[in-house]
Parts: C-alpha cells; structure tokens; sequence
C-alpha cells in the first residue's frame, strides 16, 4: 500500500467522493488506440484507460496477431504482444501517469506473455482470474489456467520489489455474463481475489457484473464487500462494478437507463469503480465518441447519488457465497489445488458453461420479480441455504426470452414513457 | 438440453456446433444446441474458441450431418475463411455440410461480398444473426436428411 499504482488511484477518487469510470477499449491501430486513450483521459470524468486486447493475443494465436498487423488487417482489439515494444511506448507516452493508470484487458487463460508485454512498457495493471478467464472463454484445461494464472501473478507481483503496487482485478463477478445467480459470483470472485493474494499481489480489486435485479445486485455488492473484510487482509482492494454484460437494449433510451442504473448500483453500494457499456453494445463494437458518451453520462449520475450501502452478511447472497467460499477453503490448503477439486466435485459449478471441465448440473432462472434465482444446484454445497425451484425443460425461446430479459424491461419504454433524461448531462454536472 | 455438452439421443448422425477459433462468447452456442434438439437432432457442442485441428479431429470422429460455425466476435469471417479452408482439406469430410453463421464483421454483420467469399470458399450456407437468418437456418435444418424421430 504504497499510494502508487492504479489501486491507489482508485482509492483516492473515491476518498475525494468519486466514482472512477472506465471504458473497454482497444483497436489494433497504435494512432486510433493513442487518440482513444487521450479521449478517455480528457472526458468530463474521472477515468482510467484501457487496452483490450485483440481475441487472437487472448487465444495465444500469436502468429494471426502478428499477421494481421504486419498486413495492417484490423482486429478487435490492440495486439499488445505483436506490436514493438517502442509501438506501445510512444501510444502511452504522455498519456499513462500518476494521474491516468492504464489497465490491460485481455481474456486469456495464459497471460504470461501479456504480463511480461505489459511489464516492459511501463504498465502494471491488468485483470481476470484462473477461473474467470478459462471456464467461459475456451478450451483450456482448468488445471493448466490454474497454474499459468499461478506464474503470471507471480510476475507481476514481482514489481513490487521496484517500488510499483501492480494491482489486478477478478473476473469473477461475470462469469458468462448472464443466468449465474449472485451467490456464485460472488464467491468466484473472492477466490479469485485470494488466490491473487496468495500468489503475492497486494492490490486487487474485485468485480460484479450488473444482473437483473436492483435490490439483488445491492445485496451482492454488500456481501462481496464483507466477505473481502473477512478473507482479503493486508491488501488494498476495492469493487469494481460492471455496466451489465448481457444483451444490451437496442433502444438509445433503453441503453443510457440501464447504464445509469449501473452507475447508481456502483455509487450507492459503496463501490469504487464502474465499467461502461454504450448505446453501441448491443450491435457492434462502441467507437471512441460512443464511449466517452457513456463515460460521461455514468459519471453524472454518479455525482447525483448518494452512498447508501446495505448491511452485507444478512442476506441471501451472503449466505450462498461464504458457503461456497468457505467449502472451497476447505477442499485444500493450497487455493490452485482447491480450485481444481472443486470444479470436480461440483461444489463449483457455472449453469449453461460448455467448458469440458464444468459439471454443467446447475440451472438458473430469472423469478418473476426478476431476480436471478437457482433451478437446479447440482451438487454445489448449498443444500438448506439456496432456495431451490426446478423449473420445466428449457427450449431454445425460453433461453432467449431470459438472455433478453434485461433488453426488453429497458427497451420497454419508448419516448413519452417514464424514464429518466437519457441525454449527456453537461459537462461539470 | 441435458447437462453435458453432448446430447445423447441414439442414432443418426450428430450436428457439430462449434464457436470461431478466436471467439469465446457461449450464449449463441447454447441456444443453436436446443434449437437443434429441437429439431431432432443430436448435438455435439465444442463450445466457444474452437481451434481448426479440434474441429477437423472432433468431425472425422463423429461423421456428422451437420457443422455449425457460430461467431459473434467480428473475427467470423476471418476464423471462418481459416476453418473451412483446413476442412476443405479432408476429402473424407467432403459430403458433410457446413454452414456459419453470427455477427461476422467488426462493423456488425459481414457484406454481400463477404458472405459471397465464405461460401465460395466451401460454406454451404452463410447466416447473418438478424430474425430473417435464424429464420433461415430454421428451413434450412428443415430441409436435411439424419434427423432423429423425436
């Protein structure tokens, strides 16, 4: 905790009463990432950057990656291992400081190259998780992320002895983004979080994505909080929240409402940080304007909320996750080795992920109140605890009725409707 | 859809589903696995981020009626060009349709030109992720022979 870094950053806007947002952002052009990055930092708000990466560097296709920039092909994100050193030097020159940390998003089960790609050009923050970044994303045996994310925390941490508080965030409180109830990811991301620490990162933060529930989603940020308090000492870390990541509405009015109540989640439950979506999200890749759009709009509602956090080991969330949490803990001293086992065992178990080392036995539904609730636990340790309903077979329209559920109650409103001013506020608001 | 990615009703060939090499989205993957069981079929699900050699190996393996390319990244056209290249490569696979479908270009849905150079390139049908395309490869399932009675 030495006030350096993109966790101290983070810890200072929030001190000051700010809610620090951020983009997903990366193209594969130095000059369009560079003017990006710029635009980011410039926005009427307190930002941090980013670089997504491309999904052939996150696949660790690096031989397309290469490929495409020497034919100048554009990727979906920036090839941070492919370009030179000196490329990515002169993009974050003048724009990465001590007052705009820049984060690496990535997706990789593998990120050892990432990580030493990142090291070497000055940057130390980045984000994902053993489970996070494996289970949903591919093919990569959970036994071989585990021991990747093992080496590649160690690099990073290995900046400490510098000076530098290199930080990263879990994935965890995404998962596949949509159906998982909170209670999982909940606790996927506290693990995620201790198995950081243990590896001897000192800055983390921990993420929850925005689900289908107001109330819902205030509850699981309050217990994410106090299960960090209880397991996560000796370390600075803070919440980020992230703008929902489902199917997003297709309406404009739809799209500003659903950030806007992302943004109010994040200020409300205490939380320090907040990743956008864009009025883009649901039918392409956002441009630069489209974001800092967003980025302004989230922080002006910010601005407006209060902080108004939920008591956060009484509720539904709580209990499910420290169930979890403390079943895994239990399962093996060592974290990697818990993991693995319980996966196997099904005491984790992620409903609708096709990945080979998932039990697949869980089911999940959304109520009629619109919260995320449990069908079928499978063999996860929650008997007494999740209050179970075993739903009918699930068809084809039944899944796109729930993956739309989201789009649909903020598409619902149409001009005249109630909703709240969707355009920009001005700038200083 | 039963718990595991691989569905198990007896008999006729399955369909193979599989994400682009690149792509780790599952959602689509998952729906286009009940609305093929729907539709009688037998499904084996690859999931998301499918490399070409899985692909090949997986489809010489199951003989199947049918293979889904699924991307929604905007890297469909390129991984899919990459895959149906490597399958074009297996004359035992020769008889076995392919088709692709998603969000293929980084700028949303791929071009007529674009569509035109997959299937130039071997897919038997190109399918944009708007209701007419899923419409589409509705009638096109309709049409195929392998379907189990169900």
């Amino acid at each position: 905790m030495t006030g350096v870094g993109f966790g101290a950053f983070v810890r200072r806007a929030h001190d000051a009463g700010r809610l620090v947002v951020q983009p997903r952002m990366g193209m594969s052009s130095p000059e369009r990432m560079r003017a990006g990055l710029l635009a980011t930092r410039d926005a009427a708000a307190t930002t941090v950057g980013t670089l997504t990466l491309d999904s052939y560097t996150r696949v660790g296709d690096l031989e397309s990656a290469k490929l495409a920039v020497l034919e100048g092909v554009a990727l979906n994100g920036y090839p941070l291992v492919s370009h030179e050193r000196e490329t990515t030097r002169k993009v974050l020159d003048g724009v990465l400081g001590p007052g705009f940390p820049v984060q690496v998003r990535h997706g990789s089960a593998a990120p050892q190259d990432i990580f030493r790609a990142l090291t070497a050009v000055g940057l130390d923050a980045s984000e994902g998780g053993p489970v996070s970044y494996c289970l949903p994303y591919g093919r990569v045996p959970l036994r071989d992320s585990v021991a990747h994310w093992a080496a590649s925390c160690e690099l990073l941490a290995a900046l400490r002895e510098s000076g530098a508080e290199p930080h990263l965030e879990t994935f965890g409180g995404c998962v596949l983004g949509q159906l998982c109830p909170p209670g999982l990811l909940v606790a996927v991301s506290v693990l995620e979080a201790l198995f950081f620490h243990r590896h001897g990162i000192r800055s983390i933060s921990v993420s929850y994505a925005q689900q289908t529930h107001e109330r819902q989603d205030a509850e699981a940020v309050a217990a994410l909080r106090s299960l960090c308090a209880r397991f996560l000492p000796d370390t600075e870390w803070h919440v980020v929240v992230y703008a929902y990541m489902g199917l997003f509405p297709e309406t404009e009015e739809g799209a500003y409402r659903l950030l806007g109540k992302a943004a109010e989640l994040a200020v409300s439950s205490g939380s320090e940080r907040l990743i956008v979506k864009t009025v883009a999200e649901s039918r392409r890749i956002p441009s630069v304007a489209e974001n800092v759009a967003a980025l302004e709009y989230a922080a002006a509602v910010a601005a407006r909320t209060g902080r108004a956090p939920l008591e956060g080991t009484g509720n539904q969330t709580y209990a499910e996750a420290s169930a979890l949490v403390e079943a895994v803990l239990n399962l093996d001293d060592d974290l990697g080795a818990a993991l693995l086992a319980a996966f196997a065992r099904g005491y984790l178990d992620v409903p609708y992920c096709l990945h080979p080392d998932n039990s697949g036995a869980t089911r999940s539904y959304i109520d009629e109140d619109g919260r995320l609730c449990w069908a079928d636990i499978g063999r996860m340790p929650l008997k007494g605890i999740a209050d179970v309903r075993a739903a009918h077979a699930v068809t084809s329209a039944d899944l796109l009725d729930s993956l739309s559920y989201v789009r649909r109650s903020f598409d619902r409103y149409g001009p005249g409707g109630t909703r709240e001013p969707q355009a920009p506020a001005p700038r200083g608001a | 859809m039963s718990p595991s990615s691989t569905t198990t009703a007896p008999g006729a060939r399955p369909v193979l589903v599989a994400g682009g090499i690149s792509d780790s989205h599952t959602w689509n993957l998952v729906y286009l696995q009940l609305l093929l069981e729907e539709h009688g079929f037998r499904v084996v699900n690859l999931g998301p981020c499918v490399p070409e050699e899985l692909l090949i190996a997986e489809a010489l393996a199951h003989r199947p009626a049918l293979i889904v390319v699924s991307s929604v990244n905007g890297h469909g056209y390129h991984d899919g060009m990459r895959t149906v290249t490597r399958l074009g490569e297996h004359p035992e696979l020769a008889d076995v349709p392919a088709v692709i479908g998603g969000k293929l270009g980084i700028a949303g849905p791929c071009g007529d030109e674009e569509a035109d150079a997959l299937r130039a390139a071997g897919y038997d049908a190109v399918f944009d992720d708007s209701a007419e395309g899923v419409a589409a490869f509705r009638r096109m399932l309709d049409g195929l022979p392998q379907r189990a009675l169900v």
